[in-house]
């Protein structure tokens, strides 16, 4: 018999699947705070959607108890729209890492920010592609040269997802650390209560292929200013340009009408096809 | 050389009017105007749109056929054509044959007659259309030329007057009454240019009848199927499907995205479709492509979608407005893997209602994908049928219930069909996934799990019993022909113009492309002994793909070409006749 669900612990929204992440991953950290995340939230597993697309982090779906799509890269933000705009019912809470997100799925995140259903996107920053096995990401530093793809960098621009985010129109932009779950499971609370697009950044380390992360830990802080969470955007991009990107904490929150669907007078097929009928 | 006068004891009562004019010279809307009058009074046709790529000003043609029973197919000839003006017709007259029988209207003031006109040996008879429509206040030249189609094929004009006025009050009673002046300036002026044609009629009193096209005629089929999810980007020639569908999916309790992407369409609804709600999306050849990956995910996943690619002419943009059926190959072998799927094709416009209904059921009971064939020549050409028969399906998503103990999503049985828990059913969460799983969902490189994954994937398709909906089938002889899609219309009359040569041929009409039902057609080709296979493509796509499934007759031939142009009935008739393979 399971447990209602206002009993249920954190541990009860883990599938019995191990993970297949190495040791010392940053995504541990991000499981555990979503599971209490989601047993503090009290929400019945059936009730919740957990949507990834390929890499590491999505990998999550399947070492929860709730209810998982694993689709294919890039692409998990539609399957997560899909799957809101069909069951406004359901909670849907979209999992993944930068590649995933940023690169081959970077069209979809600029589209959902600014579509804003109520949804919440967690992406795990380790700025690489962990799963292949190295190679550079859209968030990796242009003159990082320790994968064999890119021996000299990639000359390329680090991006800048809550500054980008933000100018997509997202309502809701956060950033946190993976080793520091509590704050995490917070963040994702209220990610899933604020109403529309919730997207928070983990800074979630790769022990395997950025060894150089372990440092993370003790550079991370949150934001030094004091007029964060804010809901001008101007503050909030200055904020953000300003920061070296190791800064953590809730950046913007606004509160702009959700995406609905369009409501219109019912009528039945058989109404309907009367048009063609000369 | 073809005779006429000879030929026409050998065509039905037809009349075949094209009408062209640069883009926002109306001729589309005349089109229509003169298919619905022509309804009201009695008559079945078919209006064809012929348009260039440019957004305004460029070409456009409307092609009307009107008959005594419903109309599938282009005429061979051409037996009115009224052009408003010449612009770019190089571009389509050999859309539009003529031949010496047939009468041209044209304005002078327009510039001169093309050559390929001045060839044919039509009549030719100059009209200053633009002239006597600057004559009456909000006069225009295409309503003048509505007045001389009218007289000249004895439409009657109070059912053109009150036709028009239904369909321009939007614009206004000065519009209106500048065009019905027009219309009356026209039909006068018609009567003396001594040209008789008549729109046939069919008895009154017969059924229902519809004026519909093919992109609606899909969207129909797809609310009537129990779609209430889609997604979709806007993309030639399938948008109006899409906007129509935007303006009626919200009546029915339904729900339309417009994605960002293709990619993001395909799998918006595969997040629909996962949560409960069957859902579609509708695209083109170029969209196609990009939804590969995410029909992938359908059949791995066991998500049902249905997918309605409108084909157009490839590869890559090729031609947008226009019609081909070369994306049988993408639908049949895009995937990459081995991704057991159904194709499935409407064989005229009506007959896409119950083909889009049938596939909505298809996917819901098979939980895969399926893609739907339509194409330009079926999806933006508007007909007047009769009442399409409601053939229903009892809707049939096996989905589980809520206490199962020991839920496995994957679970190998019988029919290889299992039970799809949806999202807010207790105790039966799981993750669908597009990795190789083991029953339970359970990510898997076993070869074991793959094995028994791939034959239940396989096996829940390949032993499906399709009913009679495989094709349409019809006549015998010794002689057949196999074709799908929009070539079934020109085939089916020139298989009654066949007969009238006293040689019988049957049909048959694929509907359902993937699983090929390879039993029931050898059973339809018994004692066939010459067989051609008819398509739209260059590299004879369809025939290629059923030699791949089955022996076919020693003496097979093909009749296959590329868009643009529509299959006439003539030459397929012609290969009928001829001896050969």
């Amino acid at each position: 018999m399971n447990p209602l669900p206002g009993n249920l612990q954190p541990k009860d929204f883990k599938s019995d699947v191990k993970p297949v992440w190495c040791p010392g991953c940053g995504d541990f950290g991000v499981l555990n705070a979503l599971t209490k995340a989601l047993a503090s939230l009290k929400l019945p597993p059936e009730q919740v959607a957990l949507i990834s697309g390929i890499g590491c982090s999505s990998r999550m779906p399947a070492y929860t108890s709730v209810y998982g799509f694993h689709g294919i890269h890039g692409r998990a933000l539609a399957v997560g729209a899909g799957l809101k705009a069909a069951r406004p019912d359901i909670h849907v809470v979209v999992t993944g890492g930068d590649g995933d997100g940023f690169s081959i799925g970077g069209n979809h995140f600029l589209h959902a920010c600014r579509r804003n259903m109520d949804m919440t996107y967690i992406v795990m920053d380790n700025e690489v592609y962990g799963m292949t096995k190295g190679q550079a990401s859209p968030t990796t530093a242009p003159d990082w040269t320790a994968s064999e793809f890119t021996p000299s960098g990639t000359h390329a621009r680090a991006f800048q997802p809550a500054a980008i985010a933000l100018a997509a129109g997202a309502t809701f932009i956060a950033r946190a650390f993976s080793g520091q779950p509590n704050t995490l499971a917070q963040m994702i609370v209220m990610a899933m209560q604020h109403p529309g697009f919730a997207f928070i950044q983990v800074l979630s380390p790769c022990p395997t292929f950025r060894p150089e992360q372990k440092d993370w830990k003790k550079i991370v802080r949150p934001f030094a200013v004091d007029d964060l969470p804010t809901s001008d955007p101007a503050q909030a991009a200055l904020h953000c340009q300003r920061d070296d990107g190791m800064s953590t904490g809730v950046i913007y929150v606004e509160a702009r009408p959700v995406w609905r669907r369009s409501k219109a007078q019912e009528m039945t097929v058989e109404d309907i096809e009367q048009e063609f009928q000369l | 050389m073809y005779d006429c006068r000879m030929n026409d004891t050998k065509r039905r009562n037809s009349l075949s009017i094209a009408l062209v004019g640069s883009g926002g010279a109306g001729v589309v809307t005349v089109g229509n105007l003169l298919l619905e009058a022509a309804a009201v009074d009695g008559s079945y046709g078919l209006m064809r749109r012929s348009a260039g790529p440019q957004i305004r000003g460029g070409e456009s043609a409307a092609l009307l056929h009107f008959a005594d029973v419903p109309v599938e197919c282009a005429g061979d000839y051409y037996d009115l054509l009224i052009a408003l003006d010449w612009r770019h017709a190089e571009r389509f007259l050999d859309e539009i044959p003529l031949t010496a029988c047939s009468c041209v209207l044209y304005d002078p003031a327009a510039g001169d007659l093309p050559a390929p006109v001045v060839h044919t040996d039509a009549r030719l008879v100059p009209v200053a259309m633009q002239r006597l429509a600057k004559e009456i206040k909000f006069g225009r030249a295409n309503m003048i030329a509505l007045g001389l189609v009218s007289s000249i094929t004895g439409l009657k004009l109070d059912t053109l007057c009150e036709t028009v006025s239904g369909a321009l009050s939007a614009k206004g009673e000065d519009v209106v009454t500048g065009a019905c002046a027009c219309i009356a300036r026209g039909a006068k002026l018609g009567q003396s240019l001594d040209i008789e044609l008549s729109i046939p009629t069919a008895q009154p009193g017969a059924e229902a009848r519809w004026t519909i096209t093919g992109n609606q005629a899909c969207g129909l089929g797809a609310l009537k199927g129990g779609v209430r999810f889609v997604a979709g980007y806007p993309i030639t020639p399938a948008s109006e499907m899409l906007e129509w569908l935007a303006g009626r999916l919200p009546r029915t309790g339904g729900c339309l995205i417009q994605a960002e992407d293709e990619l993001a369409s395909v799998n918006m609804i595969l997040g629909a479709s996962y949560g409960g709600v069957p859902a579609m999306t509708v695209t083109s050849g170029p969209g196609l492509a990009l939804m590969t990956e995410g029909i992938g995910l359908a059949i791995a996943s066991e998500t049902p979608i249905v997918v309605i690619d409108v084909m157009r002419g490839g590869p890559s943009t090729g031609i947008p407005t226009k019609s081909e059926q070369t994306d049988l190959n993408i639908a049949l072998y895009g995937m990459h893997g081995e991704a057991p799927h159904v194709v499935v094709a409407p064989v005229s416009i009506p007959d896409s209602v119950f083909t889009v209904r049938w596939a909505v059921n298809l996917a819901e009971s098979l939980q895969t994908a399926v893609i739907v064939l339509s194409d330009q020549l079926l999806a933006q050409s508007r007909m007047v049928a009769n009442r399409p028969p409601d053939v229903g399906f009892v809707p049939r998503r096996v989905t589980g219930q809520a206490g199962v103990e020991n839920y496995r999503r994957y679970a190998l049985s019988g029919d290889g069909v299992s039970a799809m828990a949806i999202p807010g059913t207790t105790g039966m969460n799981y993750t669908a996934d597009g990795l190789e799983h083991d029953e339970r969902g359970t990510p898997s490189t076993g070869s074991q799990d793959h094995l028994q994954q791939l034959e239940k994937r396989a096996a829940k398709l390949t032993g499906f019993d399709y009913g009679d909906h495989w094709a349409d089938v019809e006549g015998d002889g010794t002689i057949a022909v196999v074709t799908w899609g929009s070539c079934t219309g020109a085939v089916k009359e020139a298989i009654r113009r066949a007969g009238e040569h006293g040689v019988p041929v049957r049909l048959i009409a694929l509907r359902l492309l993937a699983p090929l039902s390879t039993r029931y057609l050898e059973q339809a080709l018994e004692g066939v002994t010459r067989l051609l296979v008819v398509e739209q493509t260059f590299s004879r796509q369809l025939y290629h793909y059923l030699r791949s499934q089955l022996d076919l007759p020693q003496c097979t031939g093909t009749l296959a070409r590329p868009g643009p142009l529509p299959l006439a009935p003539g030459e397929v008739t012609e290969r009928l006749l001829a001896e050969a393979c």
